[in-house]
């Protein structure tokens, strides 16, 4: 059996019917060729597949895609806007936090909750925010140096 | 141009495509008509396979197509072994690509089933029944050599696959005139390397044609290549791999896998591309693990500290089958580095290689030299404590001195250069060892228990020349190669043989190009990772990417100059000999204002309007590189870890490294490649470890279940250098990839004894857990230990 959804997905409007047990990140790796969203794990641990639900950071191997009816999602293909990219991408770019670049794009949009919830963190806070997430390329060094970046772009405006 | 662009950290060139979510990974193609394949795996550490059933899969709902091992039979040819190391007598035991009567580990395939959709391959699977009859397993490779132990394969006696062994000088002298005798049991615990991207294969037949493009994981595309060939009989010339981005490897994607081929088998089958994608739960059973050894090590002295000798016997687990480069890693990647930076003048080592019901081992980030690092840094340690010495002067007094163009050790080798002392000393002063040892002692009387742990090592890479590669059973070249080419406005591509993958060549490759031929680094764009367009190579691992395919880079660009020179005496009407270059520009010497450059040149060249008598059109060069030696990077790195004796945990303090590879071409980069795998290092010491039961089930099969680092559990690296080029490399550089991890594992190790000493603790198994250092204190303080 298959459901109808309406789900916007970066902006654009898609309708699809989906099977109740398909999971979101499938979905998203489906719809329209937007392949940035990542599988890293099947246990939840790995965080390779974080988006933004409603503006919200999940886990997108966490949710099915009928639980997303009528709700939007951002990917990273989504973040730079006009081809303008978003300053924590910048800052990932700057302070080389990343290697084979596989976890970034959930490692990425985890940073974007952590300041959206905690705009100023301090670098205990940032490793506490991103335990989520795996890099087994990084040491996760460059990654707090990157949000730290990140966060003070944002203080400047 | 006048400024080096080598030596500066610019931004990675790779990452714009990276941070945006455009990069294209295997798994994120889709090609039209493709069909997705699964694969049953054994629940069975070892079994045999008495009956099996498709036929209920093989009607399920969108399934295209199901196979077992007597399809493949005939169709694809087993999986072969590429080190074959000589005087071992070494046993290859039959590897079937699907099992078909026997299956002998736990992830061992049985079964493929090919369907339009995922979710209705692995629906499918759930259809097929097999019966087992399970058999007696063992996973412990030193138990797996006793007597009466589980046989794994028929014609391999006690589980040997092979015995090799090595020998420096006068070993039984050595302990028979020493004053003190340290022995230890090392266990090199079992590890999965996780890299984030799990493995896949996108394969694309052409039966019309009979070609077959393969999108794969692979860091050695040009090698994938090779043993997709050999395995299933699709001539080379008309096999195309490409791994334009792999998302981690650490050795785990240097191998051929069954998977790959079974995928090559299907899309022949169906005349359709086949996908196949790992989940994380079968790369932990199905993907090679690293380490697995036992090692027994006996370290002998005189009683001031000076290192006589060492010899060890060590049991090293394959695993159920010889993955691709298994037996040389933990022999010729291994026992050959035994006597490490000191000056030791008699080493032996005895290494089985043994069969067990474990997934097959691989390579593994650093694979046999931090094996190796480990023996001696654990073992100096222990004399230091015996001796009551303090382990950094044991070390001091124990280096091989000062040297710049040569060095032979026991084993034979020769290094390249090193100052072993000279990096420790900077490690020292650095953290204030003194001062640190002090504070130490104050803060243990209060009740806090810091450990201090130092290791230093030398590492062998940039492997290596193809000569020695044939010596010692490797099936292949070690050599890498680049093709340079101008186009006609003055842009330049390099093809590479090699492939990175995370590593950052697309930056420091077109590093070394901008300097070599005078143009912005941003007119220079690596391609790599596609075997159609990029010339052979054998790959990246083992460090050797920049030390072996950037000195490649290195010789097709001076034979780019040499060409240009004789195109710009041409225009400029003067005789070769009389030409200068300077910073991309040719010109007749002494008078640099009326100069070619080498955009005007490469233009010139493409157009060919006007070239000398003689000289072909174009401005391309190749080289094929062939290292005379292998670099040898070193360092020396310090830990300090915090104990809490009420519940064993233990945090990382402090973490500084000084690493020595040479002339740095991006040292942003290098920092990055020190953090990562000084961070894969402390995983093992600490968190890491493959468990099995008693029944070969693996019970960290997921990670949930396997602890890898995470970032709230690490502390700020401290990374610092020395620079000792390599005499033999066109610009003297050695490799970093691996240094870290050959390191870190022994310093935290070290520092976490260090922290357990006042308890009694001499020795515990990694990796060390709370619950294991807790227990140990206990054990110790009841006098059981």
């Amino acid at each position: 059996m298959k459901f109808p959804i309406s789900v916007t997905l970066n902006g654009r409007r898609y309708q699809r019917e989906v099977e109740p047990r398909q999971l979101l990140v499938h979905l998203i790796r489906d719809l329209g060729g937007v392949t940035g969203t990542k599988i890293g794990c099947d246990t939840s641990q790995c965080g390779a597949c974080t988006v933004l639900l409603d503006g919200v950071a999940v886990k997108s191997c966490t949710a099915l895609s009928v639980q997303v009816d009528g709700a939007s999602i951002t990917t990273i293909e989504g973040l730079a806007v006009d081809g303008q990219l978003h300053p924590l991408q910048e800052a990932f770019w700057n302070k080389h936090g990343l290697q084979c670049g596989y976890c970034t794009p959930g490692m990425i949009l985890a940073a974007h909750e952590l300041l959206r919830t905690n705009p100023q963190p301090s670098d205990e806070q940032i490793r506490h925010g991103l335990e989520g997430n795996m890099c087994r390329c990084t040491g996760y060094q460059n990654i707090v140096r990157a949000v730290r970046e990140a966060a003070a772009m944002r203080r400047k405006g | 141009m006048s400024t080096r662009v080598f030596g500066s950290g610019i931004r990675r060139r790779e990452d714009p495509r990276l941070i945006t979510g455009a990069a294209t990974y295997t798994d994120d193609y889709t090609l039209p008509g493709m069909v997705h394949m699964v694969l049953l795996r054994s629940p069975h550490a070892h079994a045999r396979i008495k009956r099996i059933d498709i036929s209920r899969a093989k009607a399920a709902p969108g399934v295209v197509a199901a196979f077992t091992g007597s399809d493949i039979e005939g169709a694809l040819n087993p999986m072969p072994c590429a080190w074959l190391v000589p005087n071992s007598n070494l046993k290859v035991a039959p590897y079937p690509c699907i099992a078909k009567d026997v299956v002998r580990y736990v992830g061992d395939i049985v079964a493929a089933v090919v369907a339009e959709t995922p979710y209705q391959a692995a629906d499918a699977l759930d259809l097929i029944t097999v019966d087992y009859q399970p058999l007696p397993a063992v996973i412990d490779p030193e138990k797996a050599k006793q007597p009466g132990a589980p046989q794994i394969h028929s014609g391999v006696e006690n589980n040997v696959a092979f015995h090799w062994t090595v020998t420096g000088g006068d070993v039984d002298g050595a302990f028979k005139k020493a004053d003190v005798i340290i022995k230890e049991r090392i266990v090199q615990q079992r590890l999965i390397p996780n890299a984030m991207e799990p493995r896949s294969t996108l394969a694309h037949w052409s039966g019309a044609s009979g070609e077959l493009t393969l999108w794969n994981t692979t860091q050695n595309p040009h090698i994938a290549r090779f043993l997709c060939s050999v395995v299933t009989g699709v001539p080379e010339d008309k096999l195309r791999v490409i791994a334009t981005e792999v998302g981690g490897g650490f050795g785990s994607k240097i191998p051929a896998y069954p998977a790959d081929f079974i995928t090559v088998f299907c899309a022949k089958k169906l005349n359709r591309p086949v996908k196949w994608t790992e989940s994380r739960r079968e790369n932990f059973q199905g993907t090679t693990h690293g380490r697995d050894h036992v090692q027994d090590v006996e370290l002998a002295a005189t009683k001031d500290g000076k290192v006589l000798g060492v010899k060890a016997t060590s049991y090293s687990g394959m695993g159920a089958y010889l993955s691709t480069a298994a037996p040389g890693i933990p022999t010729i990647l291994h026992g050959l580095m035994l006597s490490g930076p000191y000056d030791i003048a008699a080493i032996k080592e005895d290494v089985y290689g043994i069969y067990s019901n474990g997934t097959p081992v691989e390579a593994y980030r650093g694979a046999g030299r931090p094996e190796a690092t480990f023996i001696l840094e654990r073992m100096i340690d222990k004399l230091a404590a015996k001796l009551r010495m303090d382990p950094v002067d044991v070390r001091m007094k124990n280096f091989i001195p000062k040297f710049e163009n040569g060095h032979t050790v026991p084993t034979g080798l020769s290094y390249d250069s090193g100052d072993y002392a000279g990096a420790l000393k900077k490690l020292v002063e650095h953290v204030g060892y003194k001062d640190l040892r002090r504070q130490q002692a104050e803060d243990r009387k209060k009740g806090r228990y810091l450990g201090v742990g130092v290791s230093t090592y030398v590492e062998i890479c940039g492997l290596g020349p193809s000569q020695v590669a044939g010596a010692v059973g490797f099936q292949g070249g070690l050599w890498e190669s680049a093709i340079v080419r101008f186009h006609p406005t003055g842009k330049v591509n390099v093809f590479i043989g090699a492939n990175p993958h995370g590593q950052g060549e697309e930056t420091t490759f077109a590093q070394i190009v901008a300097d070599e031929v005078g143009v912005d680094v941003n007119d220079v764009k690596i391609v790599h990772g596609d075997t159609q367009t990029t010339p052979m190579g054998w790959g990246t691992y083992g460090s050797r990417t920049t030390a072996v395919g950037g000195a490649a880079l290195v010789m097709a660009t001076r034979k780019i100059k040499e060409k240009a020179k004789v195109i710009a005496a041409h225009l400029l009407e003067a005789a070769v000999e009389d030409m200068d270059y300077k910073d991309g520009k040719f010109f007749v010497k002494g008078s640099p204002d009326k100069a070619k450059t080498i955009q005007d040149i490469a233009l010139m060249a493409n157009v060919a309007w006007n070239m000398p008598a003689g000289v072909e059109a174009g401005l391309e060069a190749s080289s094929f590189y062939d290292p005379p030696n292998f670099t040898y990077p070193f360092g020396a790195h310090l830990a300090v870890v915090e104990l809490d004796p009420e519940t064993g945990q233990i945090d990382v303090r402090r973490y500084v490294a000084v690493d020595d590879c040479g002339p740095q071409i991006n040292p942003v980069i290098v920092e990055g490649q020190v953090h990562g795998g000084v961070v894969q290092g402390i995983g093992q010491a600490l968190w890491e470890g493959a468990v099995y039961d008693e029944n070969g089930q693996l019970l960290t099969g997921s990670m949930l279940d396997y602890a890898l680092p995470r970032a709230d559990r690490l502390p700020d690296m401290e990374v610092l250098s020395t620079v000792t080029p390599s005499p033999h490399h066109p610009i003297g550089v050695k490799g970093i990839g691996e240094a870290g991890t050959i390191a870190s594992t022994a310093a935290v190790y070290n520092a976490v004894i260090d922290a357990l000493s006042p308890f009694g603790v001499e020795t515990i198994r990694m990796p060390v857990t709370p619950e294991r250092a807790f227990n140990a204190i206990q054990e110790a303080k009841a006098g059981r230990r």
